[in-house]
């Protein structure tokens, strides 16, 4: 087992009445980027405080590579607090220097560089944040995008062996916060230094994350890969990461995953037993996803919508649907053969066929054809979860298709 | 019927304790407070001599505090000393003394007004902007940026602002009594009619070296306070009670140059009494 470089043994932290932590544990590895998640003023940024000694806990210990940090001696947190970076929330620059200066800052005060190399250095840093043309401005006089490149800039100047990140993508519009990621997960590949990063960007954050705990009531509900969260099916974790896909299931009028999952499970155990017959049918939207990426969330999300709610419609309670992956939705009919289920797809065709899912007058230079698919499974048997699956995607047929007839601009 | 009145005694007396309970915390709260001053002036004070020294910054200090102070001192030390001819001339005539106007105002200059009055003139400039800079600071986290980058903020921001001052204040004091003893020259001797060499002979006469160390030591004196408070008081912004953010910092400056004030007047007569 490799040893944590930082852990949190039983931390707990009141400000006054208001208690943020209570017993809260956290390991963070070297050489990996530990995103912590959790809900605003859950205590994320207060636990990056105590690492860098801005807050001390009120019980509990903080061990650096197995020492308390309590038991270090000054020389050694002085070390210790020179191989770090913290990256602000609000920034922090100094609003009084240039940028340049800001970047500066660190080596100028900190080492006997002399001033040579100190400006080869962050000449440097601002070649590769492209801040060449601000750098004699002040920070007030910069965009927020940019604030965020200096302060960025500023912790990679001392090229530190860990940085913290407190909400480094906050405010920032999606580009550019895909850019600071990319910059964090390549100069972390690049320089190898230990990450811990406070964020709210979920699925974002995960990609580039090796590690992720999640916050919740003062305890840390969570940690460990971004795959192994996927999988967990602790509660706090589902509602962080399906969030935002709960929303879209709701809109939709479907049932949760989770929900369908669980109905399936039990039909699969009575088919076992010998008791009854159920039936699958697995939808694909074709090209679902080139359809989101190319022509908008929005078409994508409507097409969705249409196919999801004609299905619902002629559902009438007879079973459960729910979305799996961008393009799929499986339904599940207990208790029902094959008929019930091929009536149910007559219905919706019937049903979308009047609709102008994609009218070419309104798409007319990204109109992209899609169609779908739909395969029925009678199960009577004993099959895993995953070759029912495999299966309704092997019987799949082309039940409805969209076609843009010329309209391509 | 003498229920009620028990009543009201419980009350009275509980209401006397309250106000004993409170004055002691008052009090409390004030001891602690100077203590804490007293801690930041030591450490601020003695990270001015840490390795490796910051002249770049102390100068930037001095320029600021002192170069930009140049103006007005000069101005107040003039006006101050063209009055004190005034006046002087006004009561000694009375006694037909009027050869001793020279004395009077470089004594009163030297001693007393040259140091108090620039003092009270740099903590209305440069004071109050040392607190609010400093205050904001504190507040946008920059301290808190300085304190995780391993930059000691006390030696960062207070060290050159106190040492600055303590460049600054007697030599702003001196520029004060030289203009203001023009000024006192101005109105005696150019526009009343006092004889000149009778004029700088009393000062010579008058004026001994202890009058010019004291003047100096006071200078030295409230150089340390003015700056020491300025700088706590930016630095604590975000520990006062009851202001937040813009008002923590607005609260900040108010106090700074209103305990300054306080406190370099008060401690004007103490060093008086003692120096005298």
């Amino acid at each position: 087992m490799v040893k944590p470089f930082i852990e949190f043994r039983d931390v707990s932290k009141s400000f006054g009445k208001h208690q943020v932590l209570d017993k809260a544990n956290l390991k963070i590895y070297e050489g990996e980027i530990t995103a912590i998640i959790g809900k605003s003023g859950a205590g994320k940024s207060v636990l990056l405080k105590h690492i860098i000694g801005l807050l001390k806990p009120d019980s509990g210990q903080i061990l650096i590579k197995g020492k308390p940090l309590s038991e270090f001696s000054k020389e050694e947190w002085r070390q210790f607090k020179r191989s770090l970076s913290y990256m602000f929330q609000s920034n922090a620059l100094f609003d009084s220097l240039t940028v340049f200066e800001n970047i500066a800052l660190p080596l100028v005060e900190r080492t006997n560089m002399p001033q040579s190399e100190i400006k080869k250095r962050v000449e440097f840093r601002i070649e590769q944040f492209e801040l060449t043309e601000v750098s004699y401005k002040y920070p007030s006089q910069i965009s927020g995008g940019m604030q965020k490149r200096v302060a960025l800039a500023r912790a990679l100047v001392t090229e530190p062996t860990m940085i913290l990140f407190d909400e480094p993508t906050t405010g920032l519009d999606p580009l550019r916060k895909n850019a600071v990621l990319n910059m964090i997960a390549h100069y972390q590949r690049e320089i190898g230094f230990t990450g811990v990063m406070v964020s709210h960007d979920i699925p974002d954050v995960f990609f580039i994350s090796n590690r992720v705990a999640i916050i919740e009531n003062k305890k840390i509900a969570f940690q460990g890969t971004p795959l192994e969260l996927e999988q967990s099916d602790n509660e706090v974790v589902w509602q962080f990461i399906h969030g935002q896909e709960a929303l879209q299931d709701q809109l939709t009028g479907l049932e949760s995953r989770k929900e369908v999952e669980a109905t399936l499970k039990k039909e699969i155990d009575k088919v076992a037993s010998g008791k009854g017959i159920f039936t699958v049918v697995l939808f694909t939207i074709d090209s679902l996803e080139n359809i989101k990426n190319r022509v908008g969330y929005i078409a994508a999300q409507r097409i969705f919508q249409c196919l999801a709610m004609s299905l619902k419609m002629s559902l009438k309670g007879r079973g459960v649907a729910a979305r799996f992956g961008v393009e799929d939705i499986l339904l599940v009919l207990p208790g029902q053969d094959k008929s019930v289920a091929t009536s149910i797809i007559d219905d919706i065709i019937s049903d979308c066929s009047g609709q102008d899912l994609m009218d070419p007058r309104s798409y007319k230079k990204v109109c992209i054809d899609f169609s779908v698919k739909a395969g029925i499974l009678e199960v009577r048997e004993k099959m895993s979860f995953e070759s029912i699956l495999a299966e309704a995607r092997n019987n799949q047929k082309l039940i409805a298709k969209m076609e843009c007839k010329g309209a391509r601009g | 019927m003498s229920k009620p009145a028990t009543n009201s005694e419980q009350k009275d007396s509980f209401d006397f304790i309250e106000i004993i309970n409170g004055l002691g915390r008052y009090a409390l709260n004030i001891i602690g407070e100077l203590g804490a001053i007293a801690i930041f002036f030591f450490k601020g004070f003695l990270l001015i001599f840490s390795y490796p020294f910051q002249f770049k910054k102390i100068i930037q200090q001095v320029y600021f505090i002192g170069v930009k102070s140049f103006l007005i001192i000069s101005l107040i030390g003039l006006f101050t000393g063209m009055v004190l001819g005034l006046q002087g001339y006004y009561t000694l005539v009375k006694f037909g003394s009027e050869g001793m106007l020279g004395a009077a105002v470089a004594l009163s200059l030297i001693r007393e007004l040259g140091p108090v009055l620039t003092a009270l003139m740099v903590i209305g400039r440069a004071g109050s902007s040392i607190a609010a800079e400093i205050g904001i600071m504190r507040i946008s986290e920059q301290i808190d940026a300085l304190d995780t980058m391993d930059i000691n903020p006390m030696r960062y921001l207070v060290s050159p602002r106190i040492a600055a001052s303590i460049f600054v204040f007697p030599m702003l004091t001196a520029i004060f009594d030289v203009i203001g003893i023009i000024g006192g020259y101005l109105t005696g001797v150019v526009l009343l009619g006092v004889n000149s060499g009778i004029f700088f002979n009393r000062i010579y006469d008058s004026v001994v070296a202890k009058d010019i160390t004291g003047g100096f030591l006071k200078s030295l004196a409230f150089a340390l306070i003015v700056s020491t408070i300025c700088c706590y008081q930016g630095y604590f912004t975000h520990m006062r009670p009851g202001g937040f953010g813009a008002k923590g910092v607005s609260l900040a400056t108010t106090s700074a140059v209103v305990i300054s004030c306080v406190l370099v007047l008060v401690v004007d007569y103490v060093l008086t009494s003692f120096l005298l």
